[in-house]
């Protein structure tokens, strides 16, 4: 039985949510407890399979019992393992949160359609995490994407669709990019296995053939993992998506993007192909100084919350790409640390602006004013996850930020070490725009928000996952050398040092 | 010079239509006409793929006696992959064009652009 657990952990999200808009009435009506059953037995999954790849080193599944290169290869590393807890675990999270978050903003005929959404989703993002195969990475990059593009739809206002339109128009670009690139590096090559075009791709590095296939799926994935300049679908996305699919969206989505590409840079391409043909990861790494400080910029000049939350992911990413690309051990294991960061906080912080809104009403700054008081355990979630991101000393964000900048130091980057410290900087003063309001409402003028009766009356409790998520982040701060173990172990192996 | 236009046509009828999509994603401001574009942009990958597959003197991948090469039949399996996944991308985006000109009573991208402009 637990041999099959790898396509359990992808298939049974996916039955269940072809299950709920098809069902009759009484199924539907719980389409939450579904949602919250498939998560839960996704977390159950992904831990016995973390721990057995944790102690084992590799756990590999072959489809059909086909051997590889010839069949479809499941493989989880140390770094899959680490994906895999954090895309069950925030699916969990957010099932809990939009039992009171989701009818405030979605009708609720509606509602077995956004669930079915979210297991897809989480379904196609476990998918690329675990696949060794890259057209098989594809196709779950195209499931990921459809959920997404009906989840960011259903959002309560009509800007939501032009959102998930655009983002449909983008992320369509990007994936046929990406089908592309894999379809050159087959005529190059003659496999899809990640692990056999490992081998056989050295010996034809130099061929334009396999350029153009690196440079169409770099360009693709760098649209799907939202990289400056092509973040534009991002922030529309994020803003006017209900605030449950933000939440999952933000922690997830983008992370598995950047795992995607960290597979394709350091798994399929060896680090030499970046030194003897293009200069990709120099390349990456001026982009995402730019995504820092452009993000953290724009996040500034925002006053609607979760537009600010949605420019802060784009100075995150930022952060997360150029700790990968600076390849050495402490700028990967800082990298990966700080995916972890984020996604955990991120998704706490989009909970928190939802809850904010179901309760109060609040969807710009100004209308935070005082809500520090009225709802303390949200705002305390929202201020140590804040912190948690910005890098203060005792959260697990010191301790990413501190990694890559050190990785930066060591390859000798003093450019890239002054962008990270600058960016921290800025994403303190916006954060601070976020907090102030919270806690001192005397200064400026008030917000006119008016408190909003929401169909079911959320209750205080609606926000415990969030502050499950900042209490996890901070905790793992004071225990830092147990995630910082697990991530120096999967940088090791990225970078073939073990 | 000859043999390389020639005797490639069907890649450079792929690198053509590819541009054409592209080009109509980007210019067209009818929310419609962008759908085609990127129909249009992922048939040119589709066609790519098969191109891909031919093996001189191949003839289809079936199983019969008298066959002596068979062109490369795991291109036209992703392909079919491919094409499922673009016949749903279609369908998404339909639908959300249908629920855009009921909420705006439009599907030409700067009519759209001016309501936002003046608020719901």
């Amino acid at each position: 039985m637990t041999q099959h657990f790898p396509a359990l952990l992808v298939v049974l999200p996916m039955l269940a949510a072809a299950l709920l808009p098809f069902s009759p009435g009484p199924l539907r009506r719980a389409s939450w407890a579904v949602a919250l059953v498939s998560a839960m037995v996704s977390m159950a999954l992904a831990s016995v399979l973390a721990f057995e790849t944790f102690s084992s080193g590799q756990v590999s599944y072959w489809f059909g019992g086909w051997a590889p290169p010839r069949g479809i290869e499941y493989v989880i590393d140390p770094l899959g393992a680490l994906m895999l807890l954090l895309v069950a675990l925030i699916t969990l999270a957010v099932t809990v949160y939009s039992r009171q978050a989701a009818p405030a903003e979605v009708p609720a005929e509606r509602l077995p359609y956004l669930y079915a959404g979210m297991l897809l989703f989480s379904s196609g993002l476990t998918g690329m995490v675990i696949t060794g195969d890259i057209f098989n990475l594809y196709v779950f990059i195209e499931i990921t994407s459809l959920a997404s593009y009906a989840l960011v739809a259903a959002g309560r206002r009509r800007e939501a669709l032009l959102a998930g339109y655009n983002y449909l128009i983008l992320g369509t670009i990007a994936a046929t990019f990406i089908l592309l690139g894999i379809g050159y590096l087959y005529t190059a090559t003659g496999t899809l296995n990640m692990a056999d075009l490992r081998e056989r791709l050295p010996q034809v590095y130099q061929t334009s053939t396999v350029l153009t296939a690196f440079a169409f799926l770099m360009v693709g994935l760098s649209i799907k993992t939202a990289l400056f300049p092509l973040h534009i679908w991002l922030p529309d996305a994020y803003t006017h998506a209900p605030s449950p699919v933000s939440a999952l969206m933000a922690a997830t989505g983008t992370k598995v993007g950047i795992y995607a590409m960290i597979r394709v840079i350091f798994t399929i391409f060896k680090p030499e192909f970046n030194l003897s043909t293009v200069p990709m990861t120099a390349i990456l790494a001026l982009l995402s100084c730019a995504a820092i400080i452009y993000g953290a910029l724009m996040a500034i000049a925002q006053q609607n919350i979760k537009r600010m939350l949605a420019y802060s992911s784009v100075s995150q990413i930022g952060y997360i790409i150029l700790g990968a690309v600076i390849a050495n051990q402490s700028g990967m294991t800082g990298s990966l640390l700080h995916m972890i960061n984020h996604a955990l906080m991120k998704a706490a912080l989009f909970m928190c602006a939802g809850f904010f809104f179901m309760r109060a009403g609040a969807e710009k700054l100004a209308d935070l004013r005082g809500l520090g008081r009225r709802m303390p355990l949200a705002a305390a979630a929202l201020t140590a996850a804040a912190c948690s991101i910005t890098g203060i000393p005792l959260t697990i964000g010191f301790i990413s930020k501190w990694h890559i900048a050190l990785g930066a130091v060591e390859a000798g980057l003093w450019p890239a070490v002054v962008v990270i410290l600058a960016g921290s900087g800025l994403t303190a003063v916006y954060f601070w725009k976020l907090i102030e309001p919270l806690y001192f409402p005397d200064h400026g003028e008030a917000g006119e928000a008016a408190p909003r009766a929401a169909a079911e009356p959320a209750t205080g409790w609606a926000i415990l996952p969030a502050a499950v998520l900042a209490a996890l982040g901070v905790a793992l701060g004071f225990a830092a050398h147990l995630p910082a173990l697990g991530a120096g172990k999967a940088a090791a192996l990225l970078l073939g040092k073990l | 010079m000859l043999e390389t236009i020639a005797g490639k046509y069907n890649y450079w009828i792929y690198i053509c239509l590819m541009m054409a999509g592209f080009y109509a994603i980007i210019a067209k401001g009818n929310l419609i006409k962008k759908i085609i574009g990127i129909n249009i942009f992922q048939s040119a990958v589709f066609l790519f793929y098969i191109s891909i597959s031919k093996v001189p003197g191949g003839t289809a991948p079936i199983l019969f006696d008298k066959a002596g090469l068979y062109d490369n039949p795991l291109p036209h399996v992703l392909i079919l992959t491919a094409i499922v996944v673009s016949v749903s991308t279609t369908a998404v985006a339909l639908a959300m064009v249908i629920r855009i000109f009921k909420e705006y009573g439009t599907m030409e991208e700067d009519r759209i652009l001016a309501a936002r402009k003046e608020g719901p």
